[in-house]
């Protein structure tokens, strides 16, 4: 209720748990919200081939003659499975290894962060692209190979938490009753730890979206699904030589606008939960100006 | 089984290995200890209170942690109930398997034996209590852990019982906060309820009060003391303040730098001390009559630290009658009255 409350008082974080509702909404009534269906073939005559936007078609119409906007409201499923899904993966993995390295250090911990070490320096996209081209390009390949890769800095945050947590005395007082590790990992560790990592992890899922677009505009996205980063792909290999902004730029802001959602939601969290970005309630700003108004300078005194 | 005590120290050693660095390892620098507890050896009887005073970084806390084996010593036994802890924690060695209790168990029971029947309080209640959970998780964790209870309602009567014995009555006023909510001393009773819950016959209780207001110290000291009478409970007090361990322990310990330098009686240390470190202690307690301010004796300079122990006598640089066989030779721990001790030459 604390922590809901300081939330609350973010506007940023309003803002953006506001803009992500507003997408989820749509995702999950997108058969009632879209004019049409974008799965259906549909007849057209050659003026309907990127017709600019009108009053039945909102957002206009792309290269097949369907409506953009029903492909957009149907896209926002395909991105927000993928980044539910893959973040909630790298999640648990990250924190799993997390803590075991944390936790119990020595051999299995330098194991474990040099195996975290080794993903974390291979670049991401073109591992990717590689691994998809190779399995094929269905969703859950899609979903398997973001959470796969995406779990490393979790688990350096983990770590790097359960260190300082595992030297405390709750965690010393847990040991001289008998726990077992497991007990102790599991009562007294990972719930100091849990919310920088649904913090990190709703960070992850804009990340996580970012990807599968940029795999989809990559032309390796799900072929049976329609996604924003695939509407990309096909507006910027057939609309853009038209001029039809119509098909390029709503899939475009639709990345921007949930990410930018994701972002502020994920900072905000972070800022309430992060110790290293918690700050004194006295560096207030605002106080901190009536505290220096109102006192007397301070000279330096002279270097001796 | 009343005429062996109940805990036996014998020439605990335990240092702690500081890191070379690189250039350390590559030229093969001898590797230097922190020696943090450096021999000693004392014994409790059942149903004593021990004090062991000491400055911070006397060594007292590292003794506390090797009684109950969350530490393994580097050299020297802890003998608790006549089995050493160090093979204790392990659930196997010679100690162990030839206690009659210990010997028909498997190893985890072994150590879940030690672990209930030895129980530690610590020094800050502000951190050795986990913030998350909620008070009545607290106490009922040790019960959890041991799976000593059958039912719901058998652990919430346990936690119940063990909340107003330590004065946190109605329990269920208090167990469904956090300890955030609770006052320092509050928090300190939850510590030694989460404690008691297990009815262990040997308490080691680190600094328990050093934390709280002063006001509140009696009575946390009241309740230790009401336990040894109605429990029987053994209780190793760790302090550093000599006022709270003369109010109530039967016998003290007085440590510098690893080492005991005086041992013996409760009263006779405070009343006739031996060692000038022990002197220096008691002469800067608070007297409560201004009138009759004793001659203050402030000690020159900080304890050294226990990488860089100084030859001969290790109280010596710092002792206002040192003379030179102070300088060359280590007084041993001799008895200079019965049951107290003293390690000084001229004592």
């Amino acid at each position: 209720m604390e922590a809901l409350k300081k939330y609350l008082r973010k506007p940023m974080g309003v803002v953006g748990a506001v803009m992500l509702f507003l997408i989820v909404f749509v995702a999950v009534f997108a058969p009632w919200l879209a004019p049409y269906d974008p799965n259906v073939r549909v007849e057209v005559e050659p003026d309907d081939i990127l017709a600019p936007p009108d009053a039945e078609y909102l957002l206009g119409r792309d290269d097949a003659g369907k409506d953009v906007l029903s492909q957009l409201i149907y896209g926002a499923r395909v991105s927000l499975i993928v980044g539910f899904t893959a973040s909630f993966m790298s999640m648990f993995i990250g924190t799993t290894v997390g803590l075991v390295a944390g936790y119990f250090g020595g051999r299995i911990g330098t194991l474990l962060m040099r195996v975290v070490d080794f993903l974390m320096v291979i670049p991401d996209l073109p591992l990717m692209l590689v691994i998809i081209a190779v399995m094929g390009r269905g969703l859950w390949n899609i979903i398997l190979v973001i959470g796969l890769l995406g779990w490393t800095y979790t688990a350096r945050l983990v770590r790097s938490q359960v260190l300082s947590i595992k030297e405390r005395q709750f965690v010393l007082r847990a040991r001289s009753l008998g726990a077992s590790s497991a007990r102790i990992i599991l009562r007294h560790v990972f719930p100091q730890v849990m919310p920088l990592v649904i913090a990190q992890a709703v960070l992850d899922i804009s990340v996580a979206i970012l990807a599968e677009s940029s795999l989809a505009f990559l032309g390796l996205g799900d072929p049976t699904l329609i996604s924003w980063g695939m509407m990309l792909n096909f507006a910027f290999e057939r609309a853009l030589s038209r001029q039809a902004w119509w098909f390029l730029l709503p899939p475009g802001f639709a990345i921007v606008w949930v990410s930018l959602a994701l972002v502020l939601i994920g900072n905000t969290l972070d800022e309430i939960v992060n110790p290293r970005l918690r700050t004194h309630h006295l560096f207030d700003p605002r106080r901190m100006v009536a505290l220096v108004a109102g006192a007397p300078r301070v000279e330096t005194p002279a270097e001796e | 089984m009343e005429t062996q005590p109940i805990l036996e120290v014998s020439d605990l050693h335990k240092h702690f290995p500081l890191a070379r660095g690189v250039w350390g390892t590559l030229t093969r620098m001898p590797c230097r200890t922190v020696r943090a507890v450096d021999g000693v050896s004392f014994c409790v009887e059942q149903r004593e209170i021990l004090a062991l005073v000491g400055e911070s970084g006397s060594g007292k806390t590292t003794v506390g942690m090797n009684v109950l084996g969350l530490q393994q010593p580097t050299q020297g036994h802890v003998c608790f109930d006549g089995v050493d802890v160090a093979e204790w924690v392990h659930g196997r060695g010679v100690s162990v398997e030839s206690n009659a209790q210990l010997s028909g168990v498997s190893r985890r029971r072994r150590v879940m034996i030690l672990r209930e029947r030895a129980q530690m309080i610590f020094q800050d209640p502000y951190e050795s209590l986990n913030p998350r959970q909620k008070i009545f998780d607290i106490v009922a964790e040790p019960l959890e852990i041991h799976r000593l209870t059958a039912s719901r309602e058998e652990k919430a009567e346990r936690v119940r019982l063990a909340l107003e014995t330590c004065g946190l009555a109605p329990a269920d006023h208090f167990w469904s906060r956090f300890p955030a909510e609770l006052s320092g001393g509050q928090r300190q009773r939850v510590a030694i309820a989460g404690a008691l819950v297990l009815e262990p016959r040997l308490l080691v209780a680190d600094e328990p009060v050093s934390m709280l207001d002063v006001s509140i110290r009696a009575e946390i000291l009241n309740l230790l003391h009401t336990l040894r009478r109605e429990r029987g409970i053994t209780i190793l007090y760790t302090t550093h303040d000599l006022a709270t361990a003369g109010f109530f322990t039967d016998r003290m310990a007085v440590m510098y730098l690893g080492r005991i330098v005086e041992l013996g009686p409760t009263a006779a240390v405070l009343s006739e001390p031996r060692h000038p470190y022990t002197r220096a202690l008691i002469s800067v307690i608070p007297a409560p009559n201004p009138r009759r301010r004793r001659k203050r004796q402030i000690l020159q300079g900080e304890i050294p630290n226990a990488i860089d122990i100084p030859p001969g006598c290790r109280f010596h640089p710092r002792c206002p009658m040192a003379v030179e066989a102070c300088r060359v030779s280590d007084p041993p721990l001799r008895e200079v009255a019965p049951g107290h001790r003293v390690a000084c030459h001229l004592a």
